[in-house]
C-alpha cells in the first residue's frame, strides 16, 4: 500500500500561467462540462421538465387553503401572492440548488480521484466553479422554454413589473443565490477530507435547506410563532441563517414583500454571506488537502 | 410460483443482512427518513393553522387528512423498501451493460430486476405512518366501520401495484433514453400528485387534471381510495372510485408488463 501525501494546491505551477493561460484553461474546462452534460440529452431534458410538476400541487393545495380559510391574505400573502412566490422561488433554486455537487467532491475524496486535480496545475474549485457554471447554462437552455411558458401561463398571479432598480436588485440577489449554493454545497463536500462519507451530512443539510430557504413556504409565515425568546420570532431566526438567500430572499423582493432600505441591507448581507461561504470553501480545501493522504495506485 | 417466492425470501434475508451489517448506517437512514416526513408534518400543521380544511366543505380537516397521510406513508414506504432500490439500480445497469447478467438468469427479468434489493430503513416511513393513522383515526369524531378496516389493507395493495407498474414503466423508459437517472425524480414528482386528497384539484385547469390523473395515469387513486375508507363516511362515488382502483391496478399492472417486455427486446448489450 502506498500513501501519496499532497502538496498544497496552489504550488509555483499555477502562478506561472498568464491570466490569459487561466483564461483558456478555464475556457477548455467549460467546454468539456457542456459537452459532458449534453452527452445525455434526452435524460438531462427530462429530469429539468419534471421540476416543475410539484409547483402545480402547490398551486391547487393553496388554492384550497385560501378557499376554505375564508380570508384574502395569510402571511401578507394573497392567493395570487403565494402561486407568484412559488414560481419566483423555484426561479431562484435553478441557480442556487447544485445537485450532486457536495457528494461528487466527497466522492472524489475518498476514492482517490481528486488527486489529478491536486497534481495538475488546474485550481480544483475553480474546475468544479466551470462544471456548475457548464451546468446552469445547459439547465437554462433547456428549461428556458418551460419557465417561459410556466410564467406565461400564470401570468395573472404576478403584480405588475416592478421598477429597475428592483429588478437589478432581484438580478444581483439571483446572481450572489448561485454563489452562495456553490460555495456552501462545495465546502459541505470538502468536508469529506475528514469524515470520508458527507450522506449523512449532506441530507441534514438538504433538509435545512428545504425547510430554512422558503422553499416549502414563505419564511413570512414563521413571523407569528414565538420562540420562547422575548420578541423573537421563528421567522427572526431562520432569516439569521444564508439558506433564506437560496430561495426566499430573491423571490420577496420581485414581489415587493422587501423594499427600500430592508432590500439593499438584505443584498449586502447576502454579499457578506457569499464572501464568509467562499472563504470556508478556500480555507477547507486548503487544510483539508494539506493532509489528505490518497492511497492506492 | 414457489421457488419465485423462495428467491424473493433469500434477497429479503439478504437486505436484512446487509442493512445489520451496518447498522449506524441503517440507524441514521431511518432517522433520515423520520426527519423528512417530521419536516413535512411540520408544513401540513403550518397550513392548518391558517385553515379549517384543505378546500371548501370537502371534509379534508385536520385528522382525516392525516388519515390521508399516514396512508400514502405506508404505501410509499412498501414500495420504497421492496421495488424502488432495485429499480433504481437499472438505470446504471442498462448503461454499463450489466442487465445482461441478469437476462442470462433462469428467472423473470422483470422479477429480479425490480424485487433483487430490499431497504428495512424504508420500513421507518411506515411505522410513521401506522402511528400517524392510530391517532388520527382516535382523535376523529367520526369511527370507522369494521369492513372498512378489512378492506384498507385490499385497497392498499392496490395502490402499491398502480405505483409498482409505474415503476416497471419508468425502467423501460431507461432503455429507450440510454441511461434515466432522472428515474428516481420522476417518481418523486409524480408521486406529489397522490399526495393531496383529489378534491383541491378543481377548477378549469384542475378538474382536467384530476380526470387525466385518475383515469388516464391512475396516480389520485393510490392514497385516495383506501385514506377516504377510514377518514369520513363511505360515499356512492367512492364506490365508483374504490371499484376504478381496483380495476386501474389490474390494467396498470398488465400495460406495463407488455411494455417492459418490449423494451427488453430491444436492448442491446453495452458490455463488451
Amino acid at each position: 500500500m502506498t500513501a501519496m501525501q499532497t502538496k498544497s494546491p496552489h504550488s509555483s505551477d499555477g502562478s506561472d500561467y498568464s491570466l490569459r493561460d487561466h483564461f483558456r484553461i478555464w475556457r477548455t474546462m467549460l467546454t468539456i462540462s457542456l459537452e459532458e452534460r449534453l452527452v445525455y440529452r434526452g435524460d438531462f431534458a427530462l429530469g429539468t421538465l419534471l421540476r416543475f410538476l410539484p409547483i402545480v400541487t402547490q398551486v391547487f393545495l393553496w388554492t384550497a387553503v385560501f378557499s376554505a380559510a375564508g380570508r384574502s391574505d395569510i402571511a401578507g400573502y394573497s392567493k395570487n401572492d403565494i402561486v407568484a412566490y412559488y414560481l419566483l422561488a423555484m426561479a431562484t433554486r435553478a441557480f442556487s440548488s447544485m445537485p450532486g455537487l457536495a457528494g461528487s467532491i466527497a466522492r472524489g475524496i475518498r476514492d482517490g480521484s481528486i488527486k489529478k486535480y491536486l497534481v495538475q496545475p488546474v485550481d480544483y474549485i475553480g474546475f468544479l466553479f466551470a462544471m456548475r457554471v457548464a451546468h446552469k447554462l445547459v439547465y437554462f437552455a433547456v428549461a428556458l422554454g418551460p419557465f417561459v411558458l410556466v410564467l406565461f401561463l400564470f401570468r395573472s398571479y404576478f403584480p405588475a413589473i416592478p421598477d429597475v432598480g428592483t429588478i437589478i436588485a432581484f438580478a444581483a440577489s439571483l446572481f450572489m443565490a448561485f454563489l452562495i449554493g456553490f460555495f456552501l454545497e462545495a465546502t459541505l463536500g470538502m468536508l469529506g477530507f475528514w469524515f470520508l462519507e458527507v450522506a449523512s451530512l449532506l441530507f441534514v443539510y438538504m433538509l435545512a435547506n428545504y425547510l430554512l430557504s422558503g422553499h416549502m413556504f414563505p419564511l413570512d409565515m414563521l413571523d407569528g410563532i414565538a420562540t420562547g425568546i422575548l420578541g423573537i420570532s421563528l421567522g427572526d431566526v431562520v432569516k439569521m441563517l444564508p439558506f433564506e438567500y437560496t430561495a426566499y430572499f430573491p423571490a420577496a423582493i420581485w414581489l415587493g414583500k422587501i423594499s427600500g432600505p430592508a432590500m439593499y441591507q438584505g443584498l449586502l448581507i447576502e454579499a457578506m454571506w457569499v464572501i464568509v461561504m467562499a472563504a470556508a470553501c478556500r480555507l477547507a480545501y486548503d487544510r483539508g488537502s494539506r493532509h489528505w493522504s490518497a492511497v492506492g495506485g | 410460483m414457489g421457488r419465485y417466492w423462495r428467491v424473493f425470501a433469500t434477497f429479503a434475508v439478504a437486505g436484512m443482512v446487509r442493512d445489520m451489517t451496518f447498522r449506524t448506517n441503517f440507524l441514521i437512514a431511518c432517522i433520515s427518513s423520520i426527519a423528512w416526513v417530521a419536516m413535512n408534518l411540520s408544513f401540513y400543521v403550518l397550513v392548518f393553522s391558517f385553515t379549517p380544511e384543505l378546500g371548501l366543505n370537502t371534509g379534508w380537516s385536520r385528522e382525516p387528512f392525516f388519515v390521508f397521510v399516514a396512508t400514502g406513508l405506508i404505501i410509499n414506504s412498501i414500495v420504497q423498501t421492496f421495488f424502488m432500490p432495485s429499480a433504481e439500480e437499472f438505470s446504471e445497469m442498462v448503461r454499463s451493460g450489466g442487465l445482461d447478467a441478469v437476462l442470462v438468469q433462469p428467472l423473470d427479468a422483470q422479477f429480479l430486476i425490480t424485487c433483487h434489493r430490499v431497504d428495512y430503513s424504508s420500513l421507518a416511513n411506515g411505522m410513521v405512518g401506522f402511528l400517524l393513522l392510530f391517532w388520527s383515526l382516535l382523535s376523529m369524531k367520526w369511527t370507522p366501520t369494521p369492513v372498512a378496516f378489512l378492506l384498507y389493507p385490499l385497497f392498499v395493495i392496490s395502490g402499491v401495484t398502480i405505483l409498482y407498474s409505474f415503476i416497471i414503466g419508468l425502467a423501460a423508459a431507461t432503455i429507450f433514453l440510454g441511461r434515466n437517472q432522472s428515474l428516481y425524480d420522476f417518481w418523486f414528482y409524480i408521486t406529489t400528485f397522490s399526495r393531496y386528497p383529489m378534491e383541491i384539484y378543481s377548477g378549469p385547469w384542475g378538474t382536467p387534471l384530476q380526470t387525466l390523473c385518475t383515469f388516464v395515469l391512475p396516480i389520485l387513486v393510490v392514497v385516495n381510495v383506501p385514506a377516504r375508507l377510514l377518514a369520513r363516511p363511505f360515499l356512492m362515488s367512492d364506490t365508483n372510485l374504490a371499484i376504478w382502483s381496483l380495476l386501474a391496478a389490474g390494467v396498470s399492472f398488465i400495460v406495463s408488463r407488455r411494455v417492459f417486455t418490449h423494451s427488453i427486446d430491444r436492448y442491446r448489450s453495452a458490455s463488451s
